[in-house]
């Protein structure tokens, strides 16, 4: 699922999190992330993929990862087990991203949520002008054949996270050249530029 | 490869979970060589017919080693890197004390004297034989079957003598399905009259028929359906065309039948009787209220659990419920599940992302703890 992570998304999931930190990474593909957290930062990093050939691909590699599904799975482990808790370019694909965040926030102190942002003005020329759901680079996917069922904007996010309680302690937001987009003042602009977004989040 | 075969001749007793004291020795064998400070160290648990001889031709008969696919110089257990060590399991026949060992009151063979063992007495032992070694932690503990029972036992109660831990192809307790083919094998030999109630030794004979036939079910389980179907198929032995009589007219039947016979001369029967009960009686939950999260609480031990998709002696279920155990703690967890047609013996056969994942798996485990000296990797 992380197949179009640009290094640039990862480096900013990098910078959040502080060094000597436990890491659970959901959906963690083939370990690019994990990697760059336990060489750079001392992190004690896991991963859960759902992906089983990825899964021994990344253990081959000396990674903790565990096959597993962010819907289902995470009640198995302990509150505040981790630090953090990441969800990079995932939560498009789980049944119910409302109850995966809770999650998150209940067996971690920290949830790090990266998505790619629904309301980028690309993707409504795709349906404003085509009349067709968006197939590009990133999307790359026919509407019938996609695993990603629920899509979201940036607004949609955060909207969300109002209505759980949860609080946006650092928003990143990323163009489609995967550099820091510098409009985060202007919510609207926001949600038509921005490409990619990076939420850090603790519960209020 | 540095190779020792030995005996280690515990002066202690020790202690059984039936309630009996017993004096015995350990048959094993090392492979590679101990560092200075004594880091390096790897125990291999062998499953309930395995024996000491994992990495080194087999004296009886004269086979590789069970798992020299595994161990060796540059394999995924790295002999030019770690000192490995695998002993035959307390209740064993291949040079440890058993039931075919002289029990001392007599002067005679054990026989059905032997004290009931359990995995946690075996386990016991090979913690004496460590502590003889003055290995104060292993670098990490490795079984597949019976030995991956070992190795969660040893995860549960020697928390602080090792540091990462690979159970294969296991479970943390016999189902109710393993518990009922033993019983018939067990039953097998025991209804075979040379078995003479266990004293098979004062009459100098052995119940063969009856060791083979428990063999011969417990192989099937042994192999997937899809492998029996694959290798056997209806296929005919030698003959054009059945013969309507009992003889062995079909491939699977001659298979199954050398299978049996060859086995019973390298295993004792009663030691199939012992050592296949320690399985049955072990449930690492029940040591712990019933729940086996508990058996892992504040565990630093990293794990890699792996399972084959066809094993349906000890499938992958079994060891998903080790998994989230681990999980429930929070413990460090890798669970690999690999795609083989080859059910429960896969772990013994060349499997490549087995070798991978138990390579990459102590490589990190080997970076993070600086085992290896860097100029060395």
């Amino acid at each position: 699922m992380s197949k179009y992570q640009t290094r640039a998304d990862l480096q900013i999931l990098v910078e959040m999190i502080k060094p000597n930190s436990r890491v659970l990474d959901i959906g963690c593909g083939d370990g690019e992330l994990l990697k760059l957290l336990t060489h750079n930062k001392n992190i004690d990093a896991r991963g859960v993929e759902l992906d089983q050939a990825n899964v021994n691909r990344c253990v081959a590699e000396g990674l903790s990862v565990m096959q597993g599904n962010a819907d289902t799975d995470l009640v198995n482990y302990p509150d505040e087990a981790f630090d953090y808790v990441i969800l990079s370019k995932t939560i498009q694909a789980t049944h119910r991203p409302d109850l995966v965040i809770e999650q998150m926030l209940r067996i971690g102190k920290h949830a790090i949520v990266s998505f790619h942002n629904f309301g980028h003005w690309r993707v409504i020329k795709s349906l404003a002008f085509k009349s067709q759901m968006p197939v590009t680079k990133k999307l790359t996917y026919s509407w019938y054949e996609t695993p990603n069922i629920h899509f979201c904007t940036i607004k949609d996010l955060a909207n969300l996270c109002e209505s759980l309680n949860i609080e946006v302690t650092q928003k990143v937001i990323l163009n489609q050249f995967g550099q820091k987009s510098h409009v985060s003042n202007w919510p609207t602009l926001v949600n038509l530029f921005g490409d990619q977004a990076i939420f850090l989040l603790k519960k209020k | 490869m540095n190779h020792v075969s030995a005996i280690f001749n515990d002066e202690q007793a020790i202690k059984l979970d039936c309630g009996s004291e017993i004096k015995y020795h350990l048959s094993y064998d090392t492979y590679g060589t101990l560092n200075a400070d004594k880091s390096n160290a790897i125990l291999i648990c062998h499953a309930l017919t395995g024996d000491q001889y994992a990495a080194s031709t087999n004296p009886i008969t004269g086979k590789a080693g069970w798992w020299s696919l595994m161990i060796g110089p540059g394999l995924a257990v790295d002999t030019d890197k770690y000192f490995v060590i695998c002993a035959n399991v307390l209740g064993g026949c291949i040079g440890s004390t058993g039931p075919t060992s002289t029990d001392p009151k007599t002067g005679k063979a054990y026989g059905l004297n032997f004290p009931i063992i359990t995995i946690a007495d075996m386990v016991r032992t090979q913690v004496r034989l460590v502590d003889h070694f003055k290995i104060d932690v292993l670098f990490s503990v490795i079984g597949g079957s019976m030995g991956g029972m070992l190795v969660l036992e040893w995860a549960a109660n020697y928390k602080d003598r090792l540091l990462s831990a690979i159970p294969i192809a296991t479970a943390s307790k016999h189902s109710s399905q393993n518990i009922a083919f033993y019983e018939v094998g067990r039953q097998a030999v025991m209804a075979d009259p040379n078995w003479h109630g266990g004293n098979y030794h004062a009459n100098e004979t052995a119940p063969k028929k009856g060791l083979a036939v428990a063999r011969m079910i417990a192989h099937i389980t042994y192999m997937s359906e899809e492998s029996l179907q694959k290798k056997f198929g209806r296929k005919l032995q030698d003959r054009e065309s059945i013969t309507f009589g009992f003889d062995a007219d079909f491939q699977i039947e001659s298979y199954l039948r050398h299978q049996g016979m060859s086995f019973v001369d390298r295993f004792d029967a009663n030691s199939y009787l012992y050592v296949s009960r320690a399985m049955d009686y072990f449930d690492l939950a029940e040591q712990f209220d019933g729940h086996l999260m508990n058996a892992f609480i504040d565990t630093n031990i990293r794990f890699c659990i792996i399972s084959f998709t066809t094993d349906w002696a000890f499938p992958p279920a079994a060891s998903k419920l080790i998994t989230q155990a681990l999980n429930r703690v929070a413990a460090n967890v890798s669970y690999v599940e690999i795609d083989s047609p080859s059910g429960h013996d896969a772990f013994l056969m060349n499997e490549p992302e087995l070798f991978d994942a138990v390579a990459g798996f102590l490589k990190s485990s080997d970076e993070k703890h600086e085992i290896t000296p860097k100029g060395q990797k």
